[in-house]
């Protein structure tokens, strides 16, 4: 009777154990970091996600300018936003993504205006500036440089005789 | 002794003529604002001088849809405006509009992000000079065109071409000062 009673106890201890291995395994699974999500209609992988963010924080809302795609609450940023993920899910590189808003935004679509002909100005001006002021401080000194000395005129020189003697 | 006082009137004079200057065009700047026809949050749609882009679009509830191969195909030129019932400075144009219709220009509109019953109650109220009207409901077709709002309206040649784009609405001092020489450069 005795043994019965500790094989029983024994059984339901491995059932017990089992049970909560199971259970454990059962929790792990479902709390383990989702790999797919979905963002303004899309879903795509965390990985995508990130990428598709890089690329919306460099473009420009046009309706709200002073925002980037992927900040912004208009409406056409969401649309934005949805063309991005969906292009990054087709495996589109950023570069291609980039061209495609370029392309029908023209370069006013980039928060960072690009290095061409066109931007030099705009670009090289703290250059340009810091030369004009380095000029203009230059002649300055040049001008306000002590030149000789004026000769005495009679009178002083006459004065300069009269003290030293 | 008069090099000195040359470079000093230069002195006192050239940074007063810089802020002169800088007042005076920022004065014709807010003029221009104010009557239209600068609009500092527009931007060169880089569309003008290439031909139209790819696309169909089907017509609004009575009305005729278009798309590229029937721009490209017209003899005239035609003047696409992209606009909405529920978009405010559309409504202030459509007077504007209906003249420029009147006056023989063909306008061909593309309703965007409209709902067909607001569509119809609009054109009944304001009036319809276009030809024909197409729908973008989704307003993806608006994006290929670089359209970032309503109203903007393009004019296309025959054959195709973009030749010339406002964002903004179409009021009499844009129709004189750029509408109207484009539409001579193309006669």
């Amino acid at each position: 009777m005795k043994r019965v009673l500790i094989l029983l106890c024994l059984g339901l201890m491995v059932t017990f154990g089992i049970a909560v291995a199971a259970g454990t395994a059962a929790m792990a699974d479902t709390l383990a970091t989702p790999t797919t999500i979905v963002r303004d209609g899309v879903t795509l992988t965390i990985a995508q996600e990130k990428r598709a963010e890089v690329i919306g924080n460099k473009l420009r809302c046009l309706v709200c300018q002073n925002e980037t795609v992927e900040n912004s609450r208009a409406g056409l940023a969401k649309q934005f936003r949805g063309i991005i993920r969906r292009r990054v899910v087709r495996g589109e590189t950023n570069e291609q993504i980039i061209a495609f808003m370029v392309k029908r935004y023209g370069i006013f679509v980039l928060l960072k205006p690009p290095l061409i002909p066109l931007t030099w100005l705009l670009w090289f001006s703290p250059a340009i500036a810091l030369l004009a002021g380095l000029g203009v401080v230059l002649l300055a000194r040049r001008r306000t440089a002590p030149g000789p000395e004026p000769d005495l005129t009679e009178t002083e020189r006459a004065r300069l005789k009269d003290i030293l003697s | 002794m008069a090099a000195p006082s040359v470079s000093r009137r230069l002195m006192l004079g050239l940074p007063l003529a810089v802020v002169a200057t800088g007042g005076i065009g920022f004065y014709a700047l807010l003029e221009r604002m104010r009557s239209g026809s600068y609009n500092p949050q527009d931007f060169n749609n880089p569309l003008v001088g290439h031909p139209a882009p790819e696309f169909t679009l089907p017509g609004a509830d009575g009305h005729q849809g278009f798309d590229r191969a029937a721009l490209a195909v017209q003899k005239r030129p035609v003047l696409v405006n992209f606009f909405a019932s529920w978009c405010v400075p559309c409504a202030g144009e459509a007077p504007f509009l209906d003249k420029l219709a009147q006056s023989g220009l063909d306008l061909w509109g593309i309703a965007y992000q409209d709902k067909p019953e607001a569509l119809a109650l609009y054109l009944a109220k304001y009036g319809n000079p276009y030809r024909r009207v197409a729908s973008d409901r989704s307003g993806r077709v608006a994006i290929n065109w670089g359209v970032y709002g309503v109203p903007e309206s393009f004019l296309i040649a025959p054959g195709g071409m973009v030749r010339w784009h406002v964002a903004g609405p179409l009021v009499p001092e844009v129709i004189q000062r750029q509408l109207m020489p484009a539409l001579r450069r193309l006669a």
